[in-house]
């Protein structure tokens, strides 16, 4: 018991177990979380992922703001049941340029992560004014006021503001992107709008979301919606099975 | 005044227990002793150690078996070769094997003949409610009752837009109606008949009443009257004679209580004013022709099947 008996000088003495504590928390740390960013079957590159467009970014301010990830859950686990229901499971790089990211661990409502391109814009737009009128059972609030918060250019430079600082996190958003924001901000909600923001951002809708002349909340929060899940092609992506 | 002199320490020998009598076994103190009070230095129940002492063996097993350590390029595969992706991809083909009969059966009987097949009835009525769920539930509602006057049409009665026999259920899922994706989607569209500038105002009242009167809803005489050639001559077409509606044209019967909109006169007004366009996707992208099949197997026998 030569041994255990010194542990009793680490048991008493309160700055030789702290430090000695530290030390072993930090080791811990590191295993864990240093192999993911160097371990190949943690990174998995995945076609057609690119930086959110700026209507997009407001549409996910708002539902950060809203508070939405308190109910609804944006990651599809591995699991038979959840593939069936909501589709694919979420691969990691699916969140790739979420900062935040909104896998969220409890679920009141339903998942996310593959909503876009399940409703129709109309379906939302009655679901956010009323989500009894189409879903009775339905708990969630009412967001009816979106439809009247109008996003002006103000709104629009803040969106870009924003992606300015995605950049120096890493998002490749290149110049062109940035002195194009203000404008793409409005052109994506606009049905008759400059086609570039597609080019620019490849898969991005672009129309009249809320059927109102004026851009609202309501605009980009369902630009948001319509888009979650749909960048990666699964009939073209096959996932390595050991990852 | 009370008397402080009892503010004082009790002797030992007062104290219960008495701190004098050692527990059993004369277990060991700390050594330390604050105004009398020591404190016993306990070895950690057996029980306790043990169970420490076999996690950290369980650990070494588990580590061998199931990936754990991370190297250069890799982590550790673990002898068990587990992966939640694989494990899902396993579960969910074990399912789909176990079922493909069943599907292959569904594509290649008639669709008239499905219900002289118990079995196969039964099991495509319960994959065609997994489908309903997931796919459908969302408008139709978790139950198939659709949305009352909000254009989501109910799917319980025996009221149908495009027909209610199992070939046009399975038309409508695969192909959706009024989409923009499919060239074979079910198409109409109703004029709007007061926006753009068809009727006045005066004369879609005067239809209105006469709609009103062919589903035996309070209406007034003198208007429906009035509204009976202007029906004959911008309605009938579609509509019929009668109000019978046409499954051809999408065209909702009008001789009868159920009303995709709202029935009010303000709702049918509206209606006939600026028209509407409900619009349900195509799904042939997204179900294979079996759960199609099975899936509009579950509408027909929900109670209005034709």
């Amino acid at each position: 018991m030569g041994l255990l008996d010194h542990h009793k000088k680490i048991e008493t003495h309160a700055t030789l177990l702290l430090v000695l504590s530290f030390l072993v928390v930090t080791i811990g740390g590191i295993v864990q979380i240093v192999p993911l960013f160097y371990l190949d079957n943690t990174i998995e590159k995945v076609e057609g992922m690119r930086p959110y467009a700026p209507l997009e970014i407001a549409g996910r301010e708002i539902y950060l703001r809203e508070g939405c990830y308190t109910c609804h859950s944006q990651m599809i686990r591995p699991m038979r049941d959840e593939v069936e229901r909501y589709g694919h499971y979420s691969l990691a790089a699916e969140s790739m340029y979420d900062h935040p990211f909104q896998w969220g661990s409890k679920r009141t409502g339903p998942d996310l992560a593959r909503l876009g391109g399940r409703y129709s814009d109309d379906w939302h737009v009655q679901h956010m004014i009323n989500p009894r009128d189409v879903v009775p059972e339905s708990i969630m609030p009412s967001y009816a006021y979106m439809l009247n918060r109008t996003l002006d250019r103000s709104d629009a430079e803040h969106v870009r503001d924003i992606m300015a600082v995605y950049r120096t996190l890493g998002h490749p958003y290149t110049e062109e992107m940035l002195d194009n924001a203000v404008g793409d901000f409005f052109a994506q909600a606009d049905d008759f709008g400059d086609p570039g923001v597609v080019d620019r951002y490849p898969g991005a809708q672009q129309r009249n979301f809320d059927g109102q002349n004026q851009v609202t909340e309501m605009d980009a929060i369902i630009a948001y919606m319509q888009m979650l899940g749909t960048l990666v092609d699964f009939d073209t992506f096959v996932p390595v099975a050991n990852r | 005044m009370a008397d402080n002199s009892e503010n004082k320490v009790t002797p030992a020998s007062r104290q219960y227990p008495d701190p004098a009598r050692k527990l059993k076994n004369d277990v060991a103190t700390t050594g330390h002793s604050w105004d009398g009070i020591e404190e016993y230095d306990n070895p950690m129940p057996r029980w306790w150690v043990w169970i420490f002492i076999i996690t950290i063996i369980w650990s070494v097993g588990y580590w061998i078996a199931y990936p754990a350590w991370p190297g250069i390029k890799s982590a550790t595969a673990g002898l068990l070769g587990y992966s939640s992706r694989a494990n899902v991809a396993a579960e969910i083909n074990e399912f789909e094997a176990r079922n493909e009969g069943f599907f292959v059966q569904l594509v290649d009987t008639d669709l008239e003949d499905i219900r002289d097949n118990d079995e196969l009835h039964r099991f495509a009525v319960n994959a065609g409610a997994a489908v309903f769920r997931a796919q459908c539930s969302q408008c139709h509602g978790s139950g198939g009752a659709g949305v009352q006057a909000a254009g989501y049409p109910n799917l319980l009665d025996d009221d149908w837009l495009w027909g209610g026999t199992l070939d046009d259920i399975v038309t409508t899922v695969t192909w959706g109606i009024r989409n923009e994706d499919f060239a074979d989607a079910r198409w109409s569209e109703m004029p709007a008949f007061g926006r753009d500038g068809l009727l006045d105002d005066a004369e879609i009242d005067q239809v209105v009443n006469h709609v009103l009167s062919l589903s035996g809803a309070d209406h007034d005489a003198q208007l429906a009257a009035a509204g009976a050639e202007l029906y004959e001559i911008n309605c009938a077409s579609c509509h019929g004679d009668g109000g019978e509606g046409d499954y051809f044209l999408g065209a909702p019967a009008l001789n009868n209580q159920v009303w995709l909109y709202g029935g009010s006169f303000d709702a049918i007004r509206e209606t006939v004013y600026y028209s509407r366009f409900g619009v349900m996707p195509g799904f042939e992208n997204r179900l294979r022709e079996a759960e199609i099949r099975a899936v509009a197997a579950y509408v027909h026998q929900l109670g209005g099947g034709q």
